[in-house]
């Protein structure tokens, strides 16, 4: 593919993305005073997190058995309310030793 | 010194307090970026662009997408519809975030933080409970631009020299995260419990049942929390914003 044409494909691909995050913040401005969309708003950052990271974080390794064991840490870690970079350290940790046992 | 947890969700929100936040989400980028970055130089995207895609765009699923798209020579309205759907998801976070934010968000303000809004820097931001001020906001988003970047222009010029065993226990850095997001509130709060184990199920049953795999993925998060998020309104509404222990 020539730059230009890969250039152009960038900028349209940044602007898609650029709008769709933009739209909402600028439109949306004043507060929002239904009970239901307010209650919807709280679930939806749980909801969205936890459809990102099942079942997709057991394919993250490239391997079944190490991403299982990174996942069952990071649960028993941030059940005991470790800090985010603790939990995140932690898990790649068992991943790590998991990969030289599978 | 007194342990930072993840559950000082009440703490001033300063621009140390953002820096503070950003830093995990800089670190896990700099590595998933890394990947990223060897991705497109073995696709025979030159580094230059492969950082250039990196700084404009700020979404991991959305730019391996889009990479596909132009190394298999598609078209600009297959690229600008790949990122309509696997980025569809970043909606429903700005429009969680702009209920967030104080009001000295200008309109101009909103304009270019919009830019930063990702999975992670969301996940954060909407878990404080008092309201995002700028200061805090742009704490939070330096590092992880940084980190992506950084980690862009690294896995593209310096390319493959880390063992693909510590490349691999680094993509799940960011998964673990979501995991230590979505924990603490579930252990307290059974309206969260429920949410967080039916949209995962949801999740799970589009990604393994054959019949779905017409879907993106992006889309399949975007039904999996919409469904959720409805249901468990309706059945666990929060109490009014104002009330003493309103839950945010």
């Amino acid at each position: 593919m020539p730059l230009g044409r890969m250039a152009l494909m960038i900028v349209v691909m940044a602007g898609v993305t650029y709008l769709i995050r933009m739209l909402p913040l600028v439109l949306f401005r004043k507060k929002i005073t239904s009970r239901y969309i307010q209650s919807l708003l709280y679930y939806i950052p749980y909801a969205v997190l936890s459809a990102m990271t099942f079942p997709y974080i057991f394919y993250a390794t490239g391997n079944l058995w190490t991403a299982l064991i990174g996942t069952a840490v990071a649960l028993i870690a941030s059940i005991c309310k470790q800090s985010l970079i603790i939990v995140a350290l932690l898990s790649c940790i068992g991943v790590l030793i998991g990969g030289f046992i599978f | 010194m007194k342990k930072q947890k993840s559950t000082d969700f009440n703490k001033p929100l300063t621009f140390k307090f953002g820096l503070k936040d950003g830093l995990p989400i800089g670190l896990g980028y700099l590595s998933v970026a890394f990947a990223f970055g060897v991705k497109a130089v073995v696709a025979g995207v030159p580094w230059f662009m492969a950082l250039f895609i990196s700084m404009t765009n700020l979404t991991s699923a959305g730019q391996l997408a889009g990479l596909t798209v132009i190394t298999t020579l598609g078209t600009f309205l297959e690229i600008a519809v790949t990122q309509l759907v696997i980025n569809s998801r970043y909606f429903l976070m700005s429009i969680t975030l702009s209920q967030k934010m104080d009001d000295n968000f200008s309109f101009a303000n909103r304009f270019f933080y919009s830019a930063f809004v990702t999975d992670e820097i969301f996940a954060v931001a909407s878990s404080k409970k008092l309201p995002i001020n700028k200061k805090y906001f742009l704490g939070l988003v330096i590092l992880p631009y940084v980190g992506w970047s950084l980690g862009t222009l690294l896995g593209a010029t310096a390319g493959s020299i880390l063992p693909p065993i510590i490349t691999n226990s680094l993509n799940i850095a960011l998964y673990a995260m979501f995991i230590a997001i979505i924990v603490p509130p579930s252990t307290k709060q059974l309206g969260v419990a429920l949410a967080v184990l039916m949209s995962a199920g949801i999740s799970c049953a589009l990604y393994f049942i054959p019949v779905f795999s017409v879907l993106k993925d992006g889309i399949k998060i975007v039904i999996s929390a919409l469904i959720t998020a409805c249901l468990m309104a309706f059945l666990f509404p929060i109490k009014k914003e104002g009330d003493s222990d309103a839950v945010r």
